[in-house]
């Protein structure tokens, strides 16, 4: 296979389908729940009833104009549906409520990891349809429109992908931005991510692009890249042979690890295309995108290249607190109270997420606020209490909650700064330990931690080591 | 012992105010109409007007009423394809022949609302596709005032039901004209609103840039009270309708001074019958009489109109129709396998004309004949609508013109389908152009009933009631002699 | 332009309306026939007119995106030819491994 690598030229194209986390469909308002029992979540319009009209769900609009803002698209402040014709069962209305000429917005691109950009062609907005269950009832078809008029983006590359990896690094990449933007859930396990890709093969310095034929019903990234390589394959066999790749559906089959031709109903498809006539067109003020593009978050490119200069953190921390949008808004709350990014950044990596993996739960639902964990780094960081008892304050606060300095207080954590109590407190460990006390003050130095370590003792770990070191350095003489 | 007093002769304003007064009550109204019904023979055997009613029914719904609303108690009729919860929603169509819709119209809650009391639902062209209601499914409607003719079509039922006394208002809908035909045809008024300003939803539609709710009235009154109980802002239910209040439309003023009405040329051809003619020349002088001045104006392309619209409604028709698959409601007849079923289905669901029209929209909308045929008529609509703003601009307040050129013709006279597609010349503009239009009865021509026709601005049905309200006032009995 | 047969039988095919062959001939005749009247479009140059930008024509209204659908006054099952288990059936598809246009 690689060989043909050699001699030809993949050419990929993805077109990904991308259900949009609205709370009810795009043209009527029932629910969009997930897994809820078969047709429940239906009403006259999604059931295509006689004299039921589509009304545009306003979320929608919003999430689908955050998610082309989010890929560097040029929105269009006036966008036209269109009927998409054709037959199916699960397709209600014997039409889909898409968009053809004018669709909702152009251009944009996604940046692979090693910094190059795919350019995208466009974004439009479309419906569902509904799932159709083939082997549940014995010669029968099993029709259930809960998905159908679940609304949708499809957002379609430019073929400039040139290898399955980077066709499962672009996905990756997009996936990634879809989820900060919080516009998906993005998942290609309940359907609400779907790829159908396009693949060809030229012989390499070949400016046209030869047939390409579409490969769908893959159901992960890694499917998807092995799928292209099966199909690449095939094209260069026939190429080599010298015949011609007839333009067609392809399906993958994992189990089979093949890609075969979908039996389908006629040639090429005549969708007979017209604009939606109950849809007037889509019109967005340039004050309605400017807000959507002011309300952006931050996406993780950026936020990756901030960390590292402004916190000076390493790659591979930058990575843990970048791989979520909910992870780095939690992080930098941390930094924004207690003013210190690396101290912040381990408490984060260290304690929260381990905890965290340990209970399987979401930041969110962490039970300590980002600004407590800021306030007690503010406290070890100043000394007022050490480290060790700052560990044993989070402990306290996962369990019983609590802000930090009460916490401290409460289990006498708070380091004794007061140079009279220290300095008390060395007079009784030299008074103890004569034998170690005349050494240290006769030049072994080595023996301050020893002395160290019985003032915290005899402190309760209250004394604060720094100090000490600091007193028991002057009367050292040092 | 003297006869009880007829209501239904007397309004809807009138039933209503007496009915809100308790001087009557709606079950008596609901009853006057269904023996009204049976006198002259509404159903199959007669008039075959009404596909489907409930007296029992309908005397429930009346007793249970709360007496109130601008229609209290005033009977009226659904064309067969507005989505009603009781009674059936056919279309005149084998497809959906015993449906009963598990949703009520827009329109439908809106008359209830009001008051009124739904008595029946009424023949038509399957999926209003026709001008004679000889496409029914059901077999034809005939007209009331000579039973030998048609009422007209497509919503010829609800037309022959007011004519024929059952109610006072009954609703229609309009896509090429279809209101207002059947009401010239029957000698009643019959309303075609501003495209968006009457709610379609519950609707079915035929051609959706073309479709309105339509309005019959035994009276311009009557039409102007359901006129102003339907329309409004439905956004929340039809992306096409117009998001604004409804203004009043009845209006006491019979004064048209200072109102400019033109006379499109077009609309007045050398072809048009010496007796159609007269009868405009008459409406044209009672017109005058009321204060009006007239000017002859000119909507060069009202040629092209039909072609047009006989490529963007069969167009829009093709995709709305494909829902009537049999999978989850309607008729379903098995074949072989999915395609079979959809094939025999539709085959066996859809008449002769419905499948033209599906195919021929099919057709124009195919790859390799879009830009020929679909994009090149919507270029000439909006010529043709610029005929009408161009107009409106120059100065003119309202259009008069014939609403056809003859009255009915006899059941089974026209057979040609082109020939049958001419009925709608006078109206269809109008559905085209988006703009409000009304028939209202203005004589007879050998005996039969012949409509004037009022077109007036988008949102401009204030001035168009104003007109017609002078006419009908100033012609008063001449306009049904 | 004239249809064929052919071209008769291909939109039936699309339309799913399932044209008996004895009717073929009638119906070339008749769409043919009104088809002839479209010509008259011709007289009017094409000038890729953009469509005419309503003043009074705001953008399209949107719906809040609340669960707020029209209720159903009769069980789906009352109206539906053959339900099972919820589920609309209908006849097993003959391309079951096709993934349909829609995935």
């Amino acid at each position: 296979m690689s060989e043909f690598h050699e001699r030809y030229e993949m050419v990929i194209g993805l077109e990904v389908h991308v259900q949009l986390k609205t709370n009810t469909k795009a043209f009527c308002r029932c629910s969009t729940n997930f897994g809820d029992s078969p047709n429940s979540n239906t009403c006259p319009v999604c059931l295509a009833l006689p004299g039921a009209l589509p009304v545009l769900n306003a979320r929608a609009v919003d999430l689908a104009v955050r998610a082309a803002l989010s890929l560097g698209c040029v929105v269009n402040h006036r966008s036209i549906f269109a009927r998409k014709n054709y037959f199916y069962p699960d397709l209600p209305k014997g039409y889909q409520i898409s968009q053809a000429d004018q669709p909702l917005a152009l251009q944009g691109s996604v940046a692979l990891p090693d910094g190059r950009r795919i350019a995208l062609t466009r974004i439009h907005m479309e419906e569902d349809a509904g799932k159709s269950v083939h082997d549940r009832y014995d010669g029968f078809t099993a029709i259930d429109l809960n998905r159908a008029g679940v609304p949708l983006i499809e957002i379609v590359s430019e073929p400039e992908l040139r290898s399955s990896a980077d066709a499962g690094a672009y996905l990756r990449a997009l996936k990634e931005i879809l989820l900060f933007a919080d516009v998906s859930d993005c998942s290609m396990e309940e359907g609400s991510l779907r790829v159908d890709a396009n693949v060809s093969a030229r012989p390499y310095g070949q400016q046209e692009f030869n047939t390409r034929t579409e490969v769908k019903n893959v159901n992960s990234f890694s499917n998807v890249e092995r799928a292209l390589e099966l199909e690449f394959a095939r094209h260069c066999a026939v190429h080599d042979a010298g015949g011609i790749v007839v333009q067609q559906t392809m399906l993958f089959d994992a189990a089979a690890d093949q890609v075969r031709a979908a039996r389908s109903k006629e040639g090429s498809h005549d969708y007979r295309y017209f604009p939606e006539p109950d849809l007037p067109p889509l019109v967005l003020s340039e004050a309605f995108v400017e807000g959507i593009k002011c309300a952006l978050p931050e996406f993780p490119s950026s936020r990756r290249t901030r960390y590292t200069s402004s916190f000076g953190l390493a790659a591979g921390d930058v990575e843990v607190l970048t791989a979520t949008r909910a992870v780095g808004d939690w992080f930098e709350a941390v930094v924004a109270r207690c003013g210190d990014g690396k101290l912040a950044a381990n408490w984060v990596m260290g304690d929260v997420l381990a905890t965290l993996n340990e209970s399987g739960g979401h930041i969110a639902e962490f039970p300590i606020a980002p600004a407590q964990l800021g306030d007690l780094i503010a406290m070890i960081k100043g000394d007022a209490i050490s480290t060790t008892a700052g560990r044993k304050v989070f402990a306290a606060m996962v369990k019983d909650g609590g802000e930090p300095k009460a916490i401290a207080e409460k289990l006498g954590l708070l380091q004794v700064g007061d140079d009279a109590a220290l300095e008390s407190w060395i007079d009784q460990v030299m008074a103890e330990l004569p034998d170690e006390a005349a050494r240290f003050a006769a030049g072994e130095r080595k023996l301050q931690g020893v002395l160290i370590g019985a003032v915290m003792k005899k402190s309760g770990g209250r004394a604060d080591p720094k100090k000490l070191a600091q007193m028991l350095g002057k009367r050292a003489g040092g | 012992m003297s006869a009880p007093r007829e209501w239904i002769p007397a309004g809807a304003a009138s039933i209503a105010a007496a009915v809100r007064e308790r001087t009557v009550s709606a079950t008596d109204i609901v009853r006057e109409s269904f023996d009204r019904a049976v006198a002259v023979k509404a159903g199959a055997d007669g008039l075959n007007c009404i596909l489907s009613s409930d007296r029992d029914a309908s005397l429930r719904a009346a007793e249970s009423h709360p007496v109130g609303g601008a229609l209290a108690g005033v009977p009226v009729v659904l064309k067969d394809n507005i989505a009603t919860t009781t009674l059936t929603t056919s279309c005149g169509s084998k497809i959906l022949e015993g449906y009963i819709s598990p949703y009520n119209a827009t329109v439908a809650t809106k008359l209830h609302q009001a008051g009124a009391i739904l008595v029946g639902k009424a023949n038509m062209d399957e999926f209003a596709m026709g001008s004679s209601t000889e496409f029914s499914a059901f077999g034809p409607a005939r007209n009331p005032l000579d039973t030998s003719r048609v009422p007209g079509g497509s919503s010829g039922g609800s037309a022959a039901a007011v004519a024929a006394g059952l109610a006072p208002i009954a609703l229609g809908s309009e896509t090429g004209g279809s209101v207002r035909q059947p009401a010239a045809f029957c000698g009643i008024v019959g309303v075609k609103p501003t495209y968006g300003l009457i709610s379609r939803f519950g609707l079915v539609a035929f051609a959706s840039s073309l479709d309105n709710i339509g309005v019959f009235g035994r009276t311009v009154d009557d039409s102007a009270l359901a006129m102003q109980v339907l329309a409004g802002d439905d956004t929340t239910h039809d992306a096409t309708s117009a998001p604004r209040p409804a203004p009043t439309y009845r209006t006491d003023s019979r004064d048209l001074t200072g109102l400019v009405i033109g006379k499109p040329r077009e609309y007045f051809p050398e072809s048009l019958p010496a007796l159609m003619r007269e009868q405009c020349d008459r409406a044209i002088d009672a017109l005058k009489a009321r204060g009006a001045t007239f000017r002859d104006v000119s909507l060069p392309h009202t040629d092209l109109a039909l072609p047009v619209y006989y490529i963007i409604a069969p167009a829009e028709c093709s995709a709305n129709l494909a829902r009537f698959d049999g999978v989850r409601y309607g008729m379903r007849i098995d074949g072989d396998g999915l395609r079979g079923m959809y094939e025999a289905t539709r085959s066996k669901g859809f008449g002769a004309e419905v499948t033209r029209r599906i195919l021929l929209g099919t057709y124009v909308l195919s790859a390799g004949y879009f830009d020929a045929y679909y994009r090149k008529a919507m270029e000439v609509r909006a010529l043709i609508t610029k005929d009408f703003t161009d107009v409106w601009a120059s100065g003119v307040h309202a259009l008069f013109t014939p609403t056809t050129a003859s009255p009915a013709f006899h059941i089974g006279a026209i057979s040609d389908p082109y020939e049958m597609y001419l009925c709608d010349l006078f109206t269809v503009s109008a559905n085209l152009a988006e703009v409000p239009a009304m028939s209202l009865p203005i004589g007879r021509v050998q005996g039969l009933p012949v409509g004037g026709q009022v077109i007036a601005p988008k949102f401009g049905e204030v001035n168009m009631f104003r007109v017609a309200y002078a006419l009908e006032s100033e012609l008063g009995a001449e306009a049904h002699r | 332009m004239a249809v064929s047969k052919d071209d008769v039988r291909h939109i039936a095919g699309l339309a799913r309306v399932g044209v008996p062959e004895e009717r073929l001939d009638g119906l070339v005749a008749e769409l043919n026939g009104i088809l002839g009247h479209m010509d008259a479009l011709e007289r009017v140059p094409s000038r890729g007119l953009a469509e005419i930008a309503d003043a009074t024509r705001a953008g399209m209204p949107l719906g809040a995106d609340a669960r707020t659908s029209v209720p159903l006054e009769r069980a789906r099952d009352e109206f539906a030819p053959l339900m099972r288990d919820g589920f609309f059936l209908v006849p097993r598809l003959a391309t079951h491994d096709d993934a349909g246009d829609a995935s």
